[in-house]
């Protein structure tokens, strides 16, 4: 792929980006405004409802007495210069909520999925090699155990026995109580700590990141783990592999360079996907943990209707969403010389 | 030198074709099998899959080795690499310039692999590695086996994809095995099994996934490899006719059995087993009188309903009643010829006793 051929792709793909994601803000602007709910009833006092000025009042500073094609157009319009409104819980702007709230989730999910891969991989590969034999098994019953736990139950078990009975890693939060965060630059207070230096704020965050990065992977693990192991099977068996082996390289080689390129294929796209499910998985485990991420400002601004917010939300893992599939495509054609992105 | 020709050459001129090969110094041959058997484990127990096949290959010599689908010949080659399907146990012996490679332990036959015998596979689109750029697949067992530098390497690659006749060595390194087609990844193939200098070349089928056009030019290539650079080679065939043109010797198999083996002219020209017969027969045209091909009645047997006696015997239009019972045994015939059929429906009265010399 040359490099003009790849910035055509990419600019064609984001193009196609953006259109989704006007598509999503229609959707999701549908969706919140058939929600039967008030948002003047969930947001005003008792006795402000009672008195229709202010009422009135409130819905016209949100715009809900103008009819919906013309609130779409003015949010759509505001969106385009960053506004994406006021939270009606926070009464600060969504954009410097989000700002807040998006930089906790992404280092909690690069974490976990970042783990879950590697481990993931690791594994399956090993029971692919190993098959048949008891290693192979017993990394069956991990794997299935991985994908059928119930998230909520793994993460308060991890809770009682990591932090209340063993005392080994923090309840929650991102930082101990007390500590300053590193100096914005990424936002992931592990990146931040080790680019200003601060080797104890590091070690610190990074322990509060374990607990929930690894419940909110575990399930990763064991997606991750079984196709692995299929994919690793399904290129084990072709010519070019005994060729490798009838050409006296290292089983090593013969794994990591003749089997594992191919199986990472497959393996990317699993990733993917397991990519989106994990960051769904964050609304619980943000919850659990205190962690304060996108996950539960997406909770709390749906049980008080926060519409701005929720709107806010939706672009944002949408635009996640999108990115991750243009990663993957890129990945492969990078994998896989003989695709041609288009 | 056309295929062609020497179809002429070896096939036609009789039992002295084989000696006037290159000077081939007075050594032992370069592999020699003998008695080898080949157990697989199947899904109903252990199955003899390869019984007691010898044969040798002297150095700079092709030796052909025939048979139906299902008759061993890759699972022969693979023993000598030490590749066989997991749970495969082998008995026999399989010597390599003297040395026996049946009980070699895994870093030993790596040693082996590659760098003293390599393995050309059938279809070249399958065995070469579609993601990685020839360099890395021209080059990285050079490094491992000889220790070379990355740019030595590189030169050797270059080395053997002239020797092999691609046209611009330098750009095909750079690219990926599908822009190339399938005869030009043959030669890439064959060329990556040179890189190491082996002795030894065991070519599975190295034609049959090409255009007939296209064998001839691969067939000619590996004539003119062991010519020019005293490599042997083993070509593995369903097809009579590939070996006509080029192998020296011909070993015939049938249901992991020998069924006749000797020297090319003599085996094509005189054809002693039934089954070498009805193999030529069905080849299109092959016959001296221009016969119309006729295909061999039924099909191999599987390693499951191995019949017993003769395994050809069901397909076999001489059968008698003891082929049913008896597993002939392989006679050496004068000339170097064996033979394993009891009834021997082609030969001649005065040749059938083992060890007897032509009058
Ligand atoms: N991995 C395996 N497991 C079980 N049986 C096998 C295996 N490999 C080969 N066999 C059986 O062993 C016998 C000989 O196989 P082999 O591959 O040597 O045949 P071949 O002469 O190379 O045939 P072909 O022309 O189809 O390549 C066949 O009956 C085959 O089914
Ligand atoms: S031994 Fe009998 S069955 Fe076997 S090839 Fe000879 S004649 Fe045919
Ligand atoms: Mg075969």
């Amino acid at each position: 792929m040359s490099p003009a051929g790849l910035g055509r792709f990419l600019a064609r793909r984001l193009g196609i980006g953006a259109v989704l994601v006007v598509g999503i803000t229609l959707v999701a602007f549908v969706l919140t405004h058939i929600v039967p709910a008030d948002p003047a009833t969930a947001n005003l006092g008792q006795r402000a409802l009672g008195d229709p000025a202010i009422v009135k009042a409130f819905n016209h500073e949100y715009g809900l007495d103008k009819p919906v094609v013309d609130q779409y157009f003015i949010y759509l319009w505001k969106l385009l210069h960053g506004n994406f409104g006021i939270s009606e819980q926070s009464h600060r702007p969504v954009a410097t909520d989000l700002g807040q709230y998006v930089p906790a989730t992404i280092e909690l999910a690069l974490f976990a999925i970042v783990i879950s891969v590697v481990v993931g991989v690791g594994l399956g590969v090993l029971a692919a090699v190993r098959r048949g034999r008891p290693v192979d098994s017993v990394l069956r019953v991990v794997s299935l155990l991985g994908v059928s736990m119930p998230t909520f139950w793994v993460a308060l078990f991890a809770f009682y026995l990591f932090f209340y009975k063993l005392g080994w890693l923090p309840s929650g939060g991102r930082l101990s109580p007390g500590l300053q965060p590193p100096k914005e630059i990424t936002g992931l207070y592990t990146v931040d700590a080790l680019l200003h230096g601060q080797w104890s704020l590091f070690v610190n965050a990074l322990q509060h990141l374990i607990l929930p990065g690894i419940v909110l992977g575990i399930f990763t693990v064991g997606t991750v783990l079984r196709f692995t192991r299929a994919s690793v099977l399904e290129v084990i068996n072709n010519d070019y592999v005994r060729a490798a082996r009838a050409k006296g390289l290292p089983e090593w080689t013969v794994i990591t360079r003749h089997v594992m390129r191919p199986a990472l294929l497959s393996i990317a796209t699993v990733a993917g996907i397991a990519f989106g499910g994990l960051l769904s998985g964050t609304v619980l485990v943000e919850k659990i943990y205190s962690w304060p991420g996108i996950g539960q400002y997406a909770y709390n601004s749906a049980v008080n209707l926060d519409l701005p917010a929720i709107m806010g939300v939706s672009m944002v893992v949408a635009v996640i969403y999108i990115l991750i599939n243009l990663a993957v495509d890129v990945l492969y054609s990078v994998l896989d010389p003989r695709i041609e992105l288009r | 030198m056309s295929a062609s020709g020497d179809v002429v050459d070896r096939a036609g001129t009789g039992p002295t074709a084989g000696t006037a090969g290159p000077a081939a110094p007075a050594q032992g041959p370069v592999l020699e099998v003998e008695g080898l058997t080949i157990s697989l484990r199947t899904a109903r127990g252990l199955r003899r899959a390869v019984d007691g096949i010898s044969f040798s290959i002297d150095r700079a010599e092709i030796l052909g080795i025939a048979g139906e689908s299902g008759s061993g010949k890759t699972l022969t080659a693979l023993s000598v690499l030490g590749l066989l399907p997991g749970g495969a146990r082998t008995g026999g012996s399989v010597r390599f310039q003297g040395r026996e490679l049946l009980t070699l332990n895994r870093r030993q036959l790596r040693e082996v692999r590659g760098k003293q015998v390599a393995l050309v596979s059938q279809d070249p689109s399958t065995a070469l590695h579609p993601l990685l750029r020839v360099e890395v697949q021209m080059t990285e067992h050079v490094r491992a086996h000889l220790g070379f530098t990355h740019d030595q390497a590189r030169a050797r690659a270059v080395e053997m994809l002239e020797a092999v006749r691609i046209p611009d060595p330098e750009a095909a390194l750079a690219a990926h095995p599908h822009q190339f087609s399938g005869g030009m990844r043959q030669r890439i193939a064959i060329a990556m099994a040179l890189a190491c200098e082996p002795a030894l070349i065991l070519a599975d089928e190295p034609t049959t996934a090409l255009d007939v056009t296209v064998q001839a030019g691969i067939l000619r290539l590996l004539d003119r490899l062991r010519r020019e650079r005293g490599v042997s080679v083993m070509i593995i065939t369903h097809d009579l006719g590939v070996l006509s043109s080029v192998a020296d010797r011909i070993c015939v198999l049938y249901g992991g059995r020998m069924a006749e083996y000797g020297r090319t002219g003599d085996v094509l020209g005189a054809p002693r087993h039934p089954y070498t017969q009805g193999l030529m027969r069905s080849l299109p045209g092959a016959s001296e009188e221009g016969a119309p091909m006729v295909p061999i009645q039924g099909s191999p047997p599987s390693l499951d309903d191995m019949p017993a006696g003769c395994a050809f015997h069901p397909r076999c239009e001489h059968a008698r009643e003891r082929c049913r019972t008896v597993v002939p045994s392989l006679r050496t015939l004068p000339g170097g010829r064996g033979l394993a059929c009891d009834v021997d429906p082609f030969g001649q009265a005065d040749e059938g006793v083992a060890g007897m010399e032509r009058p």
